[in-house]
């Protein structure tokens, strides 16, 4: 399958990735690819076939309304690339 | 010309429960910034989301009093966008299979204009989306060409879906950063959608208020929209009259109160029909509302709307639901506010008046039941909550949720004045001092502070003696016929006994002596 320039640029917007143009020809040519292998499963006649979002015939995996999880914010900020002794510091938005 | 205009709403409801809809953190407000956070609602890689089994209780049972089909093979999507207050760069939602589908509500409308009956069905007919929307009872109907004061109509739903609220950002002016608190990131979000059949600002306020006092009898939420914990999107179009096709519409956000939100679909409404009279074309966008200013700017237009790439969630499981599991929460749901209206006029009689007011919150009504459990007279209960209630909620500025005092207690407090332990003056005295906000005891207060006005009645026969004997005038005056004259010897005695006797029982023994002479 032909990935265009089009869509790899507009691929790069979605993950918020900027390619160089070397990266760009090669992105092409490994999604084209990747989209080659799955491509085989057109093959099948799968009209009628109700597609699946898991491969586990499981339902109504739940918990009950109880809060079990404490203050654990120190340990939680810990994996934040900034923070301060409150909160998650990220570049000025808005 | 004449424009129709077609308003649909998108309203979320934060949902009351304990804990968020994927992990065992508190939902409770307020709380120091993210304390109440763990690897799963702040997008940890590995973290698994398990489903709040009272999330989809709450959804069902909001689906069900909005007469919509539940939906018995439901599942949750990923919506994919980058936002630092969405930790996991997708928010869980459902696209595909939402909870709930194609329901209704039935609204009341104030109709100031007095739109004539007559011409109802004409003005409010949708032959493009086969509306059902106008509805007019049996009782208006008999009525027709008197201008109505009100009237009713179907607003449909077109679905409502589950999904998780996003964290809360905050600028600090003096670094020029932005700081992340999660503690609202996964606290389970219903997403009501309705179809386009409001055609005026008044028709979306009575949709809401029917939403929210739906939702709050069902306890599902306090949908307060000061607090965030209800908010509305409004979708608006408007076309030529008898026009069948869409216009472009428009979505609108930041809509914090019930003015804001009419403010801001007059001004839309104005808005378009002055591009479209102008010859210009409506453009597709969403604009964000400044209610101090009074006017809308566009944030972003349909060419840079965004692509979420929804796809199902492999992390959640399907959700199944059962029809046990519907009729369940069928059978156990609370009364609604529709439902607690003829009731009360059945079981208590009071006037139309009082039901209206006391049903009006929730908080209210069960304050009612309560003190009318505790043989206190309905009227006198529902008095004391339209008029002392309300008068201090606004004084102090609570609402009615806020309250903290019990229906027994003012079961008590009316007991009190009806055994004519103390008298109305006394009675306002105590509510306001001791049960409107530190909910004492009015028993043991009146002991306490011994303000009982059950006068010894030897000593009050020995007042009023005592007042007949100093207002000669006075009496005279009533034995000639002027009864009013007797409030002199009543405000004697009331005197005399510091306010602590019945001015009622006074004025009967007054009566009774001056017979005698």
């Amino acid at each position: 399958m032909v990935i265009t320039d089009e869509t790899i640029e507009y691929v790069g917007i979605l993950a918020k990735l900027e390619l160089s143009d070397d990266e760009k020809e090669q992105s092409k040519k490994d999604l084209s690819d990747m989209l080659d292998y799955v491509g085989k499963l057109n093959e099948l006649d799968t009209s009628g076939v109700e597609p699946m979002s898991h491969t586990f015939p499981i339902s109504n995996v739940m918990r009950e309304d109880e809060v079990t999880n404490g203050d654990d914010k120190e340990n939680m900020l810990k994996n934040a690339p900034e923070s301060n002794q409150d909160a998650y510091i990220v570049p000025n938005t808005f | 010309m004449d424009y129709e205009v077609m308003i649909g709403l998108e309203v979320h409801v934060e949902l009351n429960t304990r804990t968020k809809i994927f992990c065992g953190c508190s939902t409770e407000f307020g709380g120091a910034p993210n304390t109440h956070v763990c690897p799963v609602c702040s997008g940890m890689p590995g973290s698994l989301p398990v489903l709040n089994k009272e999330v989809v209780n709450k959804a069902i049972s909001v689906g069900l009093a909005t007469n919509c089909d539940i939906t018995r093979n439901s599942k949750f999507d990923r919506k994919n966008y980058f936002y630092p207050d969405n930790p996991q760069n997708y928010q869980i939602s459902q696209l595909y299979y939402p909870i709930c589908r194609n329901g209704h509500v039935i609204i009341e409308v104030d109709n100031p204009d007095g739109i004539d009956p007559d011409t109802m069905h004409t003005l409010w007919s949708d032959p493009a989306t086969d509306s059902k929307c106008e509805e007019i009872t049996e009782s208006e109907r008999t009525e027709k060409g008197k201008k109505l004061a009100t009237y009713k109509k179907a607003v449909r739903i077109h679905e409502i879906h589950m999904e998780e609220d996003a964290g809360k950002l905050v600028h600090d002016g003096f670094t020029d950063e932005t700081w992340v608190d999660f503690n609202r990131s996964g606290v389970p979000l219903i997403e009501i959608v309705s179809e386009p059949d409001m055609r005026s600002a008044e028709e979306v306020v009575a949709y809401l208020e029917k939403l929210r006092e739906t939702v709050q009898y069902l306890n599902a939420s306090d949908c307060k929209l000061n607090e965030g914990s209800m908010r509305a999107d409004v979708n608006l179009s408007i076309r030529k009259k008898g026009s069948t096709e869409y216009g472009t519409r428009t979505e609108s956000k930041n809509l914090n109160s019930f003015r804001a939100i009419r403010r801001c679909i007059e001004a839309e409404i104005e808005r378009q029909i002055e591009i479209i009279e102008d010859g210009g074309k409506v453009v597709q966008e969403t604009r964000r509302w400044d209610d101090e200013k009074g006017y809308s700017y566009p944030m972003r237009s349909k060419e840079d709307a965004q692509d979420y790439r929804y796809f199902p969630d492999p992390d959640l499981v399907p959700l199944v639901i059962s029809q046990e599991w519907i009729d369940n929460i069928r059978d156990n749901r609370p009364e609604l506010r529709d439902e607690k209206k003829i009731r009360y006029k059945e079981e208590f009689g009071i006037p139309d008046y009082d039901i209206d007011l006391i049903t009006g919150e929730k908080a209210l009504a069960d304050l009612f039941e309560e003190a009318v459990a505790e043989g206190a007279d309905p009227k006198k209960a529902s008095n004391w909550l339209m008029v002392e209630t309300m008068r201090l909620m606004k004084e102090h500025n609570l609402d009615a949720d806020q309250l903290k005092f019990s229906g027994t207690n003012l079961a008590k407090l009316i007991k009190l004045v009806d055994a004519k332990e103390i008298n109305n003056a006394v009675a306002k005295e105590v509510f306001e001092k001791a049960i409107f906000l530190d909910n004492l005891d009015p028993e043991k207060y009146v002991a306490d502070n011994n303000l009982s006005t059950k006068a010894d009645s030897g000593e009050l026969e020995a007042v009023v003696r005592k007042a007949i004997e100093a207002n000669p005038k006075a009496v005279e005056d009533v034995k000639a016929g002027k009864g009013k004259a007797i409030g002199a010897i009543v405000g004697f005695v009331m005197k005399e006994m510091k306010g602590k006797c019945d001015p009622a029982e006074a004025n009967r023994m007054i009566a009774e002596q001056l017979k005698n002479i």
